[in-house]
C-alpha cells in the first residue's frame, strides 16, 4: 500500500509526497490540522492542507524570519511572534541571552498542543520562561498595544482562513503602532512565481509599504513551498535592513545556524528582475 | 419550497414564460448567475400558486409566515418594504383622511401619501444634540399629537430607528386604539425582533394594526422581498384588494421562495442566530469604545421617552470626538480598509452585523477603526445640529403633486407651495414634501445642508438648484 499526501499548489500543479504515517488529525474552531510522518521530509505539518513546515526544510523559514531581523538590530529585547504556533520562531529566538521578553500570540492552542508532542524538533524552546503564550486573536492583541515591541514576527498561515486578518493594512497599521521607536516587523509574503501566489504577495507587500518608512523583501529557498522560492517583508521604522545590518556584533554572538550568515543576508534582499519588477507594481 | 422542488422533479416541458426557459435561453446569464438560479425563475402556475390571489402554496406559506410572527396574517410582498408601507397607508387612508407621522420618515411614505391623498400631520422626533441623530419620538409629544387629532385614521411609527431606537410601541398602541386610530409600524429595521431573545418588543406583540418588515434586511431573504404583516382587527381581503392596486402580476418566485425559506431558518434556529448577533455587536461595541474618540453607543442612551428601548444587534459607532465626519469614516474603511459599511452620515457610522458575520471580521473592523484615529484623527470641530424644519402644509401631498406647478429657482421659492419633496441625505429626512410652505427656515437647511456636504434630492432637478412649486 502506498500513502501519498498531494498539495495543491494551483489548479493544475500538486506536490506529491510520499507518507510513512498519519500522527495527527485534528479540526479545531479555526482549521484542519493534520502531522505526517513522511519518507523523504521527515515530520511535516499541514494546515487546511497546505504545507506550513518539514522536519527538513523548516531551518531555510526559521533562519531567515529569526536572524535577519537579529541581525539588524542585535539589542532587541521585547518580542512579538504572531502565529507560529509549531514554535520553530521560539527555538530560533529564544538562542538571544539579550532578549528579555517573548511573547507569542497563537489563535489555536490546538496547533501548540499538538507539536509539543508530534514535532519535538521545533517545540523545544516553548517552555522557555521568557515566553508568555496567548491564545488569542493577533489582530486583536497587537491593537491593544502601544509602543512596546522591538521586533514582531508574523508567521501566519495564508491569506485565505484563520490568517487573513494578518494580511490586512489595519493589522500592519497595527503593528506599527507596537513597535518601539526602532522597531522592525517581519513576515512570510508568500511565493513569486504562481500567478495567485503573485498577487497576495504584492497585496501583502503593498500593506507593509503603506504602513511602514523603509518597507523591503527577501528571498530564500524552501523546497516544500510552491515554486521553492518565498519571499519575506521586512517593514521598519528607522533601521535598514542592509546597511544598518551589525556583521560584527552578530558573528561575535557565535550562532551557529545551518542556512543564514551575514553575507547571505545582504545577498537576500538582492531580488531577481520579475520579483523587483512585481514589487515595484504595488 | 417544496412546490419549487416537486416542480424540477416532474421537469415539466415550458410553454410558458419567462423566455428564457429555466436559463437554455441565455447561457451567459444562466453562467453567471448559475443555471440552479434560473430553473426556479418561473411563471404562476396551478401547482405553485399565485400571489395575486393565492388559494394553494403561497397561501399555505403566508399562513405559516403569520404564525412564525404572530401575526393575524402575513403577506409575501415582491416590491421591498416600500411596497409595504405604501400598502399600509393606502389601506388605512382614503383622500381627505388624516395621519399622524414622524417626521423622519422613509421616502416611502410621502410617495404613499401622493397616491393616497391622505394628510399628513407630523411629529417631530426628539434629537441628540451629542451624537446628531434622529431619536424616537416622545410619549407625551404622540399624546398631544393624538389628543389634538382625534379625527386622525392612523399613527405611523419607524420603529426601530436605523440607529437601533425604539419608542413605546405598546403605550402608543393602547392610546392610539382608544381614539379608534390604526397603528401602523415601519419595521423595516426589526425582523429580528420576532424571532430574538432580549431584544425589544416587536409591532406585533405590542398589539399594532399593520407592520412592515424587510425580511431582507436582517432575516436574510433576497434583496426586494418583504413581508407585510396584519392584526386581528385589519380585513386582509381588503388589504389583497390594495396591494394588488400595485403589485406586479409575474411576482418573481426566487423572491417569494427566499421569504419561505429564510422565514423557516428564523423559526428553527432564530433564537440561536439573533443571539449570536448580539454577542458580535456587544463585543465590538466594548471593544470599539476602548479606542478613543469612538462611542458606540448602547443601551445606556434608554430614557423612558425618546429612547424607550435599544435594539442591541445595532452597531451604530459616533464618530464626531475623532474630528472626522461619519461619512468620512465610512469613505476611509472602503478605500483604505476594503471593509464596506451600511451608512455613514455627518456624526454616526453603521456597521450592520448579522449571522453571516465571522470573530475575525469582527476584529477586523475594530482594528481599521483604531488606525483611522491613529493616522486621520483630529481634534473635534465644531458641532453640526441637526434641527427639524417645521414646515406648514397648505394642501395635501397629492394636490400638489397632481397640481399645476412651475419651475423656479429654489431662491427665489420663499412664500410658495412645494410641488416636490426635497430630502436631504444624511440623515436622510425630508426637508420639504409637495403641499408644504417653502419658508425661509427650509431654504436655509437646504444651503447649509449643501455646504456641509450633504446630498439633497427628490426633485425633478438633480442638481436640486430648481424646484417645481404649485402655480
Amino acid at each position: 500500500m502506498e500513502l501519498w499526501f498531494s498539495e495543491i499548489h494551483t489548479p493544475s500543479v500538486k506536490l506529491d509526497i510520499k507518507l510513512k504515517k498519519q500522527l495527527f488529525h485534528g479540526q479545531s474552531d479555526f482549521q484542519r490540522i493534520d502531522i505526517y510522518e513522511t519518507v523523504e521530509f521527515g515530520r511535516m505539518l499541514i494546515m487546511d492542507g497546505f504545507t506550513m513546515l518539514t522536519e527538513m526544510d523548516e531551518f531555510v523559514y526559521h533562519d531567515m524570519l529569526a536572524h535577519v531581523p537579529m541581525a539588524v538590530n542585535p539589542n532587541i529585547e521585547n518580542v512579538l511572534i504572531i502565529g507560529a504556533g509549531d514554535g520553530g520562531m521560539v527555538r530560533e529566538l529564544s538562542r538571544y541571552k539579550n532578549i528579555k521578553r517573548i511573547d507569542m500570540v497563537e489563535i489555536d492552542k490546538m496547533v501548540v498542543d499538538a507539536a509539543r508532542i508530534h514535532l519535538p524538533f521545533t517545540a523545544c524552546s516553548l517552555n522557555d520562561p521568557r515566553l508568555t503564550l496567548f491564545y488569542e486573536d493577533g489582530l486583536r492583541f497587537v491593537r491593544k498595544h502601544t509602543n512596546v515591541y522591538d521586533l514582531i514576527v508574523v508567521d501566519s498561515t495564508d491569506p485565505i482562513g484563520p490568517g487573513e486578518g494578518l494580511f490586512t493594512k489595519e493589522f500592519y497599521g497595527n503593528c506599527y503602532n507596537a513597535l518601539t521607536d526602532n522597531g522592525i516587523m517581519v513576515n512570510q509574503l508568500g511565493g513569486a512565481f504562481y500567478h495567485g501566489d503573485i498577487v497576495s504577495t504584492q497585496r501583502a507587500f503593498s500593506r507593509i509599504k503603506g504602513s511602514f518608512p523603509i518597507a523591503r523583501a527577501y528571498q530564500a529557498h524552501v523546497p516544500t513551498y510552491p515554486g521553492g522560492h518565498w519571499l519575506f517583508g521586512f517593514g521598519s521604522k528607522t533601521l535598514h535592513p542592509t546597511r544598518d545590518m551589525q556583521r560584527d556584533i552578530w558573528k561575535n554572538l557565535g550562532l551557529d545556524t545551518r542556512y543564514y550568515n551575514t553575507t547571505l543576508h545582504i545577498g537576500s534582499f538582492a531580488l531577481p528582475n520579475h520579483v523587483i519588477k512585481l514589487l515595484d507594481e504595488v | 419550497m417544496q412546490a419549487l422542488q416537486e416542480l424540477s422533479r416532474r421537469r415539466v416541458v415550458p410553454f410558458d414564460v419567462p423566455g428564457h426557459k429555466r436559463g437554455r435561453g441565455n447561457p451567459d446569464l444562466a453562467a453567471f448567475l448559475g443555471e440552479k438560479a434560473l430553473s426556479l425563475d418561473v411563471n404562476s402556475m396551478k401547482p405553485l400558486d399565485l400571489l395575486g390571489n393565492p388559494v394553494s402554496v403561497i397561501k399555505e406559506a403566508e399562513e405559516l409566515a403569520a404564525a412564525a410572527f404572530g401575526a393575524h396574517h402575513a403577506f409575501f410582498m415582491v416590491g421591498g418594504t416600500t411596497s409595504s408601507v405604501q400598502a399600509m397607508i393606502l389601506a388605512a387612508c382614503k383622500a381627505g383622511d388624516k395621519i399622524l407621522l414622524p417626521r423622519n420618515v422613509h421616502k416611502s411614505v410621502p410617495t404613499a401619501l401622493i397616491l393616497s391623498g391622505a394628510v399628513p400631520h407630523y411629529i417631530y422626533p426628539d434629537t441628540d444634540k451629542n451624537l446628531g441623530i434622529s431619536l424616537g419620538m416622545c410619549f407625551d409629544d404622540i399624546k398631544t399629537a393624538i389628543e389634538d387629532n382625534k379625527d386622525a385614521k392612523a399613527i405611523l411609527l419607524n420603529n426601530p430607528t436605523y440607529y437601533g431606537i425604539c419608542s413605546n410601541l405598546k403605550g402608543v398602541v393602547e392610546l392610539a386604539h382608544k381614539y379608534g386610530m390604526l397603528v401602523l409600524v415601519d419595521e423595516a429595521h426589526g425582523t429580528h425582533f420576532y424571532f430574538g431573545d432580549n431584544l425589544p418588543i416587536s409591532a406585533m406583540a405590542a398589539g399594532a394594526d399593520m407592520a412592515a418588515v424587510s425580511m431582507h434586511k436582517s432575516g436574510g431573504s433576497l434583496t426586494q422581498s418583504s413581508i407585510l404583516l396584519l392584526g386581528k382587527d385589519v380585513d386582509n381581503g381588503y388589504m389583497r384588494q390594495i396591494i394588488n392596486l400595485t403589485q406586479t402580476t409575474s411576482a418573481s418566485y426566487l423572491l417569494m421562495v427566499s421569504l419561505d425559506i429564510s422565514r423557516r431558518n428564523l423559526a428553527l434556529h432564530g433564537k440561536k442566530i439573533f443571539k449570536q448577533v448580539i454577542d458580535y455587536a456587544n463585543y465590538a461595541r466594548e471593544e470599539i469604545n476602548h479606542i478613543s474618540g469612538f462611542y458606540a453607543f448602547g443601551k445606556e442612551l434608554i430614557n423612558s421617552s425618546s429612547i424607550y428601548d435599544f435594539d442591541t444587534t445595532k452597531l451604530s459607532v459616533n464618530t464626531l470626538k475623532t474630528g472626522l465626519a461619519g461619512i468620512e469614516v465610512y469613505d476611509i474603511l472602503r478605500d483604505d480598509y476594503d471593509i464596506q459599511i451600511e451608512f455613514g452620515d455627518i456624526g454616526n457610522i453603521l456597521a450592520y452585523i448579522s449571522v453571516g458575520d465571522s470573530k475575525k471580521d469582527i476584529e477586523r473592523l475594530c482594528s481599521a477603526l483604531s488606525e483611522v484615529v491613529r493616522i486621520h484623527g483630529k481634534p473635534p470641530k465644531g458641532m453640526l445640529n441637526y434641527e427639524y424644519t417645521h414646515p406648514q402644509l397648505i394642501i395635501t401631498p397629492q394636490a400638489a403633486f397632481y397640481g399645476e406647478k412651475e419651475l423656479l429657482d429654489l431662491k427665489n421659492s420663499k412664500g410658495r407651495i412645494s410641488g416636490e419633496l426635497v430630502l436631504c441625505y444624511p440623515p436622510g429626512i425630508p426637508v420639504l414634501a409637495p403641499g408644504e410652505l417653502i419658508t425661509a427656515e427650509a431654504l436655509d437647511y437646504v444651503e447649509y445642508a449643501k455646504e456641509k456636504g450633504c446630498s439633497l434630492s427628490g426633485t425633478q432637478d438633480p442638481n436640486v438648484e430648481k424646484i417645481l412649486v404649485v402655480k
